[in-house]
């Protein structure tokens, strides 16, 4: 086995990954391994070709490729060493030093140590077994990013004739994806009252192509016997019981489900990193680290993001303190505890450090309208804004200035 | 006439409250930034979008090249410009940005490579 060392080594080479190495050089960090599994660095990004990304980061729309390709080209203009077709498979805690094992197409088996690892693998998408839909076990149900990365990398299709479970943004995109290629989208169903993507997308993936969006809806049963043949679609009562007096059946021959994320994170739990329940991403402080002293976590590894620009920001500060950690620059000051209250799904990080400046973010619970936003120590008003709306699918950024030293928790909360 | 739309500037998706007259609006409320009340305007009287899609391509590692309109296009024509791009195949290298098809359809917008692959 071949034996390397670093100073660090970024598990990951989309967004998160590409940012957090470069972070690291940016703050002296020399000799550092970035991984990816795949065969080109950018993730997921590089099968999701349409618009819509960098308008925080660059101040213009970029597609997916165009966004990852700025970030590619920065690493490539440093010294910071890349593997790709590179699966990490085992992560081991030595105290001071990390080993991470990895299976590379090239090298064979290397075991690479370092001073400190950053997580930074991403989420994968919940699929029919997640949800366990009835029916039969036919040929055509798949999830909305395979859907994607079968039409916009290797240039199948999927289908013709679609209905999509799920309005999570990918599968709105698929939605307009599928049209322009010469499908048609029968309809999107969604569970929730309302859709799981962004408004921007409901306008310009289903409305431009009249295509349906059934809300409080739920696919009841999937039929066909070697391929998908139809599925029978139910609206739901108040405790999510389909109505199958109102039951309907569309004739499709794919099925694409857009049903939520899951960070990644089975590497993470063999060096022992522990999970949030909610968000399913590794617990971490504010300088992004986890439990395990040396191994950071950021991007969607850690809780799922709707905007790639908020991943590569929260990179950056993962990096930058990862560096501060290396250097044994890292100071802590006293944390104290971040608590979710009224109408917030999740905070992170849960813990901040007084004296410092901290950037929360936190997704609202439902949809909700006319409330404020609050962070309060105590009775201290700390931050407080106004929403028109706010919506699950919308994640907030909060930058908290300077907190005072006699802070003992910081609640979030909508009012 | 009034009319609520979405603005599908950024991902925060203004909601717009639109007065306007059959050639010209007269107010538009809720919006962030000045991109909304442009929005708007485009959206009511000549809707437009940006095509994104893959054309083929040969001698790189992978098979497709994403590309997109260089500008947005007429809804109407957006059509066309897919007809268009599946006709096209291209020879790699190709650079990011490097234009593919000028004047996609006659829309007056380029289509563009939004990659960059390399020979092989």
């Amino acid at each position: 086995m071949i034996r390397k060392e670093f100073n660090a080594i970024v598990i990951g080479g989309g967004p998160a990954g590409l940012a957090a190495a470069l972070s690291l050089r940016n703050n002296g960090i020399d000799n550092i391994l970035l991984t990816e599994r795949e065969d080109a660095l950018g993730g997921i990004l590089l099968q999701c070709i349409h618009n819509g990304f960098g308008l925080h980061r660059f101040k213009e729309e970029l597609t997916g490729p165009e966004y990852a390709e700025r970030y590619i080209d920065l690493v490539n203009e440093t010294n910071i060493s890349t593997m790709v077709n590179t699966c990490a498979v085992d992560i081991i805690d030595n105290g001071d030093s990390k080993t991470v094992i990895l299976m590379s197409e090239k090298e064979g088996l290397v075991q690479a140590e370092a001073k400190v690892v950053i997580l930074a693998m991403g989420c994968r998408e919940r699929n029919r077994g997640n949800i366990a839909i009835p029916g039969s076990r036919p040929a055509g149900v798949m999830t909305a990013g395979l859907a994607q990365k079968l039409v916009n990398r290797f240039g199948y299709m999927p289908g013709r004739e679609i209905v999509v479970l799920g309005s999570g943004d990918i599968g709105l995109i698929m939605a307009r994806r599928m049209t322009w290629e010469g499908a048609r989208v029968k309809a999107v169903v969604e569970l929730q009252s309302y859709p799981g993507g962004l408004n921007r997308n409901i306008v310009q993936c289903l409305n431009d192509f009249n295509i349906p969006l059934y809300l409080s809806h739920t696919v009841t049963n999937i039929k066909g016997n070697s391929r998908i043949t139809e599925v029978d679609i139910a609206p739901i009562d108040e405790y999510r019981e389909p109505l199958k007096k109102e039951q309907f059946t569309l004739k499709c021959d794919s099925l694409l489900l857009s049903v939520g994320l899951i960070p990644e994170n089975e590497l993470s739990l063999k060096i022992g990193v522990e999970l949030d329940k909610v968000t399913s991403g590794p617990l971490v402080d504010d300088n992004l680290m986890t439990n395990i002293p040396g191994v950071f976590a950021c991007g969607n590894v850690l809780h799922v993001h709707d905007l790639v620009d908020y991943v590569s920001e929260e990179s950056e500060i993962c990096g930058k303190a990862a560096s501060k950690y290396i250097m044994n620059l890292l100071e802590k000051a006293e944390e104290i505890p971040v608590k979710p209250g009224n109408l917030v799904r999740y905070v992170l990080p849960s813990k901040a450090e007084t004296g410092k400046e901290n950037l929360i973010s936190l997704r609202s619970m439902a949809p909700a309208e006319n409330v404020t936003l609050y962070v309060k120590s105590g009775d201290e008003i700390l931050y407080k804004k106004k929403h028109r709306k706010v919506f699950p699918s919308e994640m907030q950024r909060i930058p908290l200035k300077k907190l005072p030293e006699n802070c003992s928790q910081l609640d979030v909360y909508f009012e | 006439m009034k009319k609520n739309l979405i603005c599908i500037s950024c991902p925060l998706g203004c909601s717009l409250d639109v007065i306007y007259e059959p050639n010209k609006i007269i107010s538009v409320d809720g919006a962030t930034c000045k991109r909304g009340k442009a929005y708007a305007e485009k959206e009511i009287f000549n809707p437009e979008r940006v095509v994104t899609s893959t054309v083929k391509i040969k001698g790189a590692s992978i098979d497709l090249l994403p590309v997109k309109t260089d500008t947005t296009v007429g809804k109407c024509l957006m059509k066309k410009v897919m007809e268009e791009v599946f006709r096209i195949e291209v020879k790699a290298p190709v650079k990011v940005g490097e234009v593919i098809c000028k004047n996609i359809a006659g829309t007056g917008a380029n289509l563009v490579a939004t990659r960059s692959l390399e020979a092989n």
